[in-house]
């Protein structure tokens, strides 16, 4: 760890009770932070002066601390995750922060992701798209060889790029139409880009654009916010395919 | 209490085939009748209730965090583990088998790594066909590499995301369940206690972390896939929720913890590097393919690596094990890794680091040659610690990683509880005393997708649907008792927080019950778990309320059963007088410094009972018995 240091923040910290519909920015200092800390932990660490000196500690969402469960997110200076690109907010380390700096931590803001409390939300939505048809329908037992289906490399590679997105919903809170098209289409793609995955395609595209639809999230009107922000760098080549894929079941419909 | 694993008889390849044969069926019609509980969503969880759904049952699935998809599986990086042989290099269901067995120091059943071993094909094929991308050949086959020191590629990967893209595979059928209404999913939920009823689970009590509420869900069998309890230690490469909490609960009520001192302590993480610290990262073992592992000869050395001239740096592993080097086994890394430190020689500000150092690869290979292998990594290295490993040797230490410990289980992977089943990280079964690289996924995909679905119609097949309903006083009582545990903990507001002493927690096992461990240690390790443990209920501060969103009163709750299982770690390691896998005891070691078993005395498993508060537990022996293999000594030298 080299060149370790310590700096002083002011932080402007979203507080929103739960239950409550509105709620407002409360200021906090945090000293003495370690530059080699993560953000969460710069948190953490203000949470605990928080809790000794008897006010509630700030909520936030989190599990992995390692990038790749989703759990975390809030949005930093105006920006989800924060100004690192590719990094999500537990992995963006203190060591981009200046000394006396002000910095500004909100909920991730959409009409289909509720305020619970102060940085959490709700992001079932999410869940509710995947339900209505972000699967391949394979019963469990009765599936033939793994290697009876050749799968070519660049497509194996493509669906894998696809199917890396964590679910986190920055790319929602990015979106001036707080859109999840970035998310959807990560998963159309990620499905139909494997023979697996293509009996079902049109059904599958219908009815998750459908529900993401009906669960209030905005249109795309290609802002491309989404792809700059997503700390999974899933690329915005994948809402051009769901729209193919869309386009293709709706011919195949009529 | 006498443990009764129920092994089928006969062949050991033929075992399992019997076994589903001989097990009860519940007719079709009749399986929608039952409602199964399944606490957790990971690999095990998830598997467990999307097979359980597809066949009929009514299902209630619960987790911790927002979404299904984020259980702690979803971090696992280096790969899975098949029999598949589609390398040719001589694989076999029977290698794999020997494989697990001697990996886990002979402290497994022979008949359940078995079964494992035979399962472990067809989750390749089941994965697949859910869309799991798997690394692929240019000719589009399926790729394989070599993992955690075995000597056949076997290992199956998605990038450094093989957890991920299993769990959301997993997940996905698990939504697709959830979608058409036969499960049923409890997100934001955290199980506080099981409900029994003469022995018979009947269902459990969950507080629901949004609003606080504590709610009563009755089922005619539960599933407890809740992961291992590695953040006993507060640090380690777990995510920051996993909890024994569930399981822990489970042994009050009457399910034995068998092995609890079984943990595994990876060798190459990124050491810690202040007390704020949350969490350790772990850096993939395929780096020791290439890396060279030293400390300075001199302690206290701390000039800079590139000023320490090649005659004063020791590479110790390669000197002390000519024939394995850098790619010893993880505990054999691990304590290497502690002694020198111990010793004064470790590096970095804190002295608690080895270098793993590229510096011959990349001359030997090239950079581009190593970016090739390792770019992510050494990215991620960087993205963390701002030192670039292409420069710069990596600083390493070891850290907690996995429980092979958890709830005894017999064969049908039920507890000593009736109806309470246990699968993947939470239960004891397969990995006895050391886990193999790759082989904790398999374990929690076998155990979901293709061992409960047939041995849980076993036991229903037996029991009348909806017996115990959620309205019975047994509820009522087990969720009062809940609240005021709650209220207990909130009602202290003393002057410490829950961390505080959860990472005082941490120090003492890890001082003591950590990486090696000895009489003296373990005898005062347990005092000071109970002081501990008193001053917690004296001096701990939870603010906030019960009903609301309360983060640390979960932690609370969480921290005040790792204050008690701790105990029950350390009673476990003080009993086993051998050395094994993971738990290595000081006084039993071979001359070379490896671990010393006595196959005579300590070859069972110890299930522990539990028999009252502050009382000591009990110690239950389920000998293990090998007919096929013969048992050795490791040597790496
Ligand atoms: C960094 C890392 C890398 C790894 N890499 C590999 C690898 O490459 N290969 C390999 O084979 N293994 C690997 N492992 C090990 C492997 O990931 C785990 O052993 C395995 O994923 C555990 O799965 P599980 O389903 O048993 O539990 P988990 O995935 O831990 O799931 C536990 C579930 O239970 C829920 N839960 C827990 N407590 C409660 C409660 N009280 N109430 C309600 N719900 C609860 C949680 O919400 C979660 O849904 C790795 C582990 C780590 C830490
Ligand atoms: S597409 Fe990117 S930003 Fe959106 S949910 Fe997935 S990982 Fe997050
Ligand atoms: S906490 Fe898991 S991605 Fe940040």
């Amino acid at each position: 760890m080299s060149g370790t240091n310590r700096i002083n923040l002011t932080l402007k910290v979203w507080r929103q009770k739960a239950g409550k519909s509105k709620g407002n920015l409360a200021e906090y200092q945090a000293k003495e932070i370690s530059t080699d800390m993560s953000f969460l932990e710069m948190l953490d660490v203000v949470n605990e002066y928080l809790t000794l000196k008897g006010e509630e500690p700030i909520a936030f969402d989190h599990d992995c601390r390692e990038g790749i469960c989703g759990m975390c997110g809030a949005v930093i200076n105006g920006r989800p995750h924060g100004q690192e690109k590719g990094t999500t907010l537990c992995q963006l380390h203190m060591r981009h922060f200046k000394d006396g700096e002000t910095v500004f931590i909100e909920p991730f803001k959409a009409k289909a992701f509720k305020n619970i409390k102060d940085l959490i939300v709700d992001r079932t939505a999410f869940d509710k798209i995947i339900q209505s048809g972000g699967f391949i329908s394979a019963n469990t037992g009765g599936a033939q060889d793994a290697n009876a289906i050749l799968i070519s490399q660049k497509n194996a590679d493509l669906a894998m790029d696809a199917a890396a997105c964590i679910g986190c919903g920055a790319c929602v809170a990015a979106c001036p139409n707080a859109s999840a098209m970035l998310f959807v289409s990560a998963k159309v793609s990620h499905l139909t880009l494997l023979p697996q995955g293509k009996p079902e395609a049109a059904a599958r595209v219908t009815a998750m654009v459908n529900t993401m639809d009906d669960l209030g999230f905005g249109n795309c009107s290609n802002e491309r916010e989404c792809e700059a922000e997503c700390p999974k760098e899933i690329s915005i080549a994948n809402i051009a395919r769901l729209n193919r894929e869309f386009i293709k079941a709706g011919f195949f419909k009529s | 209490m006498k443990l009764n694993s129920k092994i089928p008889s006969g062949p050991l390849s033929e075992k399992w085939d019997k076994h589903k044969f001989e097990l009860k069926l519940v007719n079709p019609a009749n399986k929608r009748k039952f409602t199964v509980i399944v606490v957790g969503t990971g690999l095990a969880g998830g598997s467990a209730a999307a097979s359980l759904a597809e066949l009929g049952y009514n299902v209630k699935n619960f987790c911790i965090q927002d979404s299904p998809r984020r259980a702690h599986s979803i971090a696992a990086q280096g790969g899975i583990n098949a029999a598949k042989n589609y390398a040719n290099d001589g694989d076999s269901i029977r290698r794999l088998f020997y494989d697990t067995i001697k990996g886990g120091d002979f402290r497994a059943r022979e008949g359940n790594v078995y079964r494992l071993a035979q399962i472990s094909n067809n989750i390749i094929d089941q994965c697949v066909a859910q869309g799991v991308p798997f690394a692929r050949d240019y000719g589009g086959l399926l790729a394989n590499r070599s993992f955690g020191g075995a000597q056949v590629s076997r290992t199956f990967y998605a990038r450094g995301q093989t957890g991920q893209q299993l769990l959301l595979g997993a997940y996905s059928a698990l939504s697709r369940q959830i979608g058409s209404g036969k499960v049923k999913m409890f997100a934001r939920r955290e199980m506080l206690d099981l409900v029994t009823e003469n022995n018979r689970a009947v269902g459990i009590i969950v507080r629901n972390l949004i609003n606080g509420d504590i709610e009563m869900h009755a089922g005619d069998a539960v599933v407890l896939c809740t992961g291992g309890y590695g953040n006993v230690f507060f640090l380690s490469t777990n995510a920051m929720g996993s909890n024994v909490t569930a399981a822990y609960r489970a042994y009050k009520k009457g399910a034995l913890f068998a092995n609890p001192c079984f943990t595994q302590i990876h060798p190459t993480c990124i050491p810690v590097h202040g007390d704020y610290q949350s969490k350790l990262t772990l850096m993939s073992e395929s780096l020791r393919n290439d890396g060279r592992v030293w400390a300075p000869k001199d302690r206290g050395d701390k000039r800079r690596p590139d000023q320490i001239p090649e005659a004063e740096r020791d590479y110790y592993l390669e000197r002390r094990y000519p024939s394995f080097g850098n790619l010893v086994p993880r505990d054999v890394a691990s304590r290497n890794a502690k002694a020198q430190c111990d010793k004064g020689k470790g590096v970095g500000e804190t002295g608690l680091a080895v270098y793993l150092d590229f510096r011959d690869a990349i001359k030997r290979d090239s950079k581009e040659v190593i970016e090739k292998k390792y770019g992510n990594l050494f990215a991620m290295y960087e993205k963390i610690t701002a030192d670039d490993p292409y420069q710069t040797p990596m600083m390493i230490y070891p850290a907690v990683h996995y429980t092979m410990g958890g709830l005894w289980v017999d064969y049908n992977l039920m507890s000593a509880i009736d109806g309470l089943f246990v699968l993947g990280e939470a239960n004891f079964s397969d990995h006895g005393a050391n886990r193999l690289g790759a082989s904790a996924l398999m374990q929690g995909l076998a155990d979901g997708y293709f061992v409960i679905p047939y041995t849980i119609g076993g036991y229903l097949a037996g029991v009348t649907p909806d017996k115990t309903p959620a309205s019975a006083q047994i509820f009522t009582d087990a969720a009062k008792k809940c609240s005021e545990r709650t209220k207990r903990l909130l009602s202290i507001q003393g002057k410490k927080t829950v961390d505080d002493f959860h990472k005082r927690l941490g120090l003492i096992l890890w001082e003591y019950c950590g990486m090696s461990r000895n009489e003296q240690g373990l005898i005062k390790a347990k005092d000071m778990i109970a002081e501990l443990r008193e001053e917690f209920y004296q001096n701990v501060l939870v603010p906030g309320i019960d009903k609301d969103l309360n983060q640390s009163l979960e932690r609370a709750g969480r921290v005040a059963d790792f204050l008690e299982f701790g105990e029950l770690m350390v009673t476990d390691a003080l009993n086993r007088k051998e050395s094994c896998g993971g738990h290595f005891n000081e006084a039993f070691q071979t001359e070379e410094g490896e671990a010393l078993r006595d196959d005579e005395n300590f070859c069972y498993a110890a299930a522990w009972e539990f028999t009252g508060e502050g009382k000591e537990p009990t110690l239950c022996k389920e000998p293990f018995e090998f007919e096929n293999v013969k048992l050795t000594q490791r040597s790496y030298k």
